[in-house]
């Protein structure tokens, strides 16, 4: 579950004042809005990226409103990928694991899984530099989903690619979303992006938060 | 290029003639020719007054050369043509013959290097605090890290040693004032500054989402700084690192001042070009201008290939 009450967030002279959301466990919640709404600043938040100045973020059953953005366990897929420019597709799928310090069997293991999942076995031996748009968010998504967070959080992870791609790749995270069972914030700006994958539909203008709609 | 003078606002003038009354022209529409002639003097007085400097550059190292190579030519007129003698009548060979020149070049080499290692040290901090965190006094340190670089170089020199005349600095003065040590912190003094400027406008141009999302992966700031920021800061380090070891190869006012210019003592190759200058042996100072110039020329290309081989990986 995330679950979004009463927060409050200054980033600089711009401020969210007051906003709530809830996305139930195993859903998957699309906060659409404008441009400079507000809607990074929500998910950075909720990532711990940003400190809030008034309010609370549970994630699961926890309080995580002062926790450290380190121990959340949320997976974070920026607007752009931000992959590591130095590092092999394989060795972003086993970053996580990397730092907690899993056996070298059990990444081994995650990672194919993922490659799998995600479609991209062939690419795990090729550095960010060359891949497409599409390819880079594939990388990302599988970056984020490596360590299985219960929560995942994703800022506008479409937006840079062509009609084509994104149609695949709407699938490809509807997929992927439903065999993982990741509670899911996806932020957006477009609306046949939003209604295509949405259980939970939100929408944030001027500063406040409206649920519209809610699949069952 | 000659589509460029066919505006839309062109094509709605000739629209609006036909139904009414013609409009009143709005100014001149621009020829073709006028626009091609224009674009070529543009690029002409460009090219031209960028010209200039590299002319000047090449003009610098060309009459370097030149000059040495008269000096050996002359050599050799009063005695026999032999390989031999062409190579021992080389300015340059006579001037790494002497054992001054050899320790000049040694302690040149071992005092820039490691100048320039300390200057990477500091740097790699100070740039990721500057670029990454927002911190009251931040302006104010950023004004004086370029303190080094606007200062003249003898006031640096002379801060120096009035510096050695305080505690704590006091009590280590006569283990550096004008001996050894003196050199590397001079030539630190000023190369860190651009060590500096350079680590900062590295990390200004890496993503710090690349960080944001190592964290939530699960690292501290140290773990992220280590496995993802440093790995993708590679090439500015190494950028770093020469512009501070080229800046310290070519110090000399500070040195002057705070470390003296003792043969065999303190003296690196820029000394010894101010010292063969003043005894009046120009054709020694050439000489070792030109071992320095060779010097700063390898420092380049090494970065060059290492830098473009390090881009070629990914």
């Amino acid at each position: 579950m995330i679950k979004i009450e009463n927060l409050s967030v200054q980033a600089g002279t711009f401020r969210i004042e007051n906003v709530s959301l809830t996305v139930p466990s195993g859903k998957y919640g699309v906060l659409m809005g404008r441009t400079g709404s507000g809607k990074t600043t929500i998910l950075e938040t909720v990532l711990g990226l940003r400190s809030s100045s008034l309010g609370r973020i549970v994630l699961g059953d926890q309080d995580v409103t002062v926790l450290n953005p380190a121990v959340r366990g949320v997976g974070y897929v920026p607007q752009d990928g931000a992959l590591f420019s130095t590092m092999t597709v394989r060795d972003h799928l086993d970053f996580a694991l990397m730092i907690r310090k899993a056996p070298k069997a059990d990444c081994q293991q995650r990672v194919e899984e993922l490659a799998t999942l995600l479609g991209i076995e062939s690419l795990l031996d090729r550095k960010p530099h060359g891949l497409s748009g599409g390819e880079r968010q594939r990388v990302a998504l599988g970056r984020a989903l490596s360590f299985q967070p219960e929560v995942l959080c994703l800022d506008e992870p479409l937006s840079a690619l062509d009609d084509d791609t994104r149609l695949r790749m709407c699938e490809l995270l509807s997929n992927v979303q439903k065999q993982t069972g990741t509670t899911t914030l996806h932020v957006t700006h477009n609306c046949e992006e939003a209604e295509r994958l949405a259980d939970y539909l939100f929408r944030i203008e001027d500063g406040r938060i409206q649920q519209v709609r809610t699949k069952p | 290029m000659s589509s460029s003078s066919e505006l839309p606002g062109d094509q709605e003038s000739t629209r609006g003639s036909e139904t009414d009354t013609e409009p009143a022209a709005l100014g001149h529409k621009p020829s073709a020719s006028q626009i091609r002639m224009s674009n070529v003097l543009f690029y002409l007085l460009f090219v031209v007054m960028g010209g200039t400097y590299v002319v000047l550059i090449i003009g610098m190292l060309l009459a370097d050369a030149a000059y040495m190579a008269e000096r050996t030519v002359d050599g050799l007129t009063s005695e026999g043509r032999s390989l031999l003698s062409v190579v021992s009548h080389n300015p340059i060979v006579t001037a790494l013959a002497d054992e001054r020149i050899q320790y000049s070049v040694w302690l040149s080499l071992i005092s820039c290097s490691m100048s320039a290692v300390i200057s990477v040290l500091i740097a790699i901090p100070m740039g990721y605090l500057i670029s990454r965190h927002e911190f009251r006094g931040k302006k104010l340190l950023d004004a004086v890290v370029d303190i080094p670089i606007v200062l003249p170089p003898l006031v640096i020199g002379l801060s120096l040693l009035i510096l050695f005349q305080f505690p704590p600095f006091r009590w280590f003065a006569r283990d550096v004032v004008y001996q050894v040590p003196s050199v590397v912190l001079a030539q630190f003094s000023v190369a860190c500054a651009f060590a500096v400027r350079t680590m900062k406008a590295t990390f200004d141009h890496i993503n710090p989402r690349c960080e944001d999302v190592a964290i939530t992966l699960g690292c501290s700031r140290a773990q992220a700084f280590g496995w993802v920021l440093l790995p993708e800061a590679q090439r500015g380090i190494l950028t770093a690192f020469t512009l501070a070891w080229a800046r310290s190869l070519g110090e000399f006012g500070p040195l002057l001042i705070f470390s003296g210019a003792t043969r065999m003592k303190t003296e690196v190759l820029s000394t010894s070009v101010f010292l063969e200058m003043n005894v009046g042996d120009i054709e020694a100072a050439v000489a070792v201008s030109f071992i320095m110039v060779m010097a700063a020329v390898v420092v380049l290309i090494l970065t060059r290939l290492i830098g473009s081989e390090h881009q070629a990986i990914h």
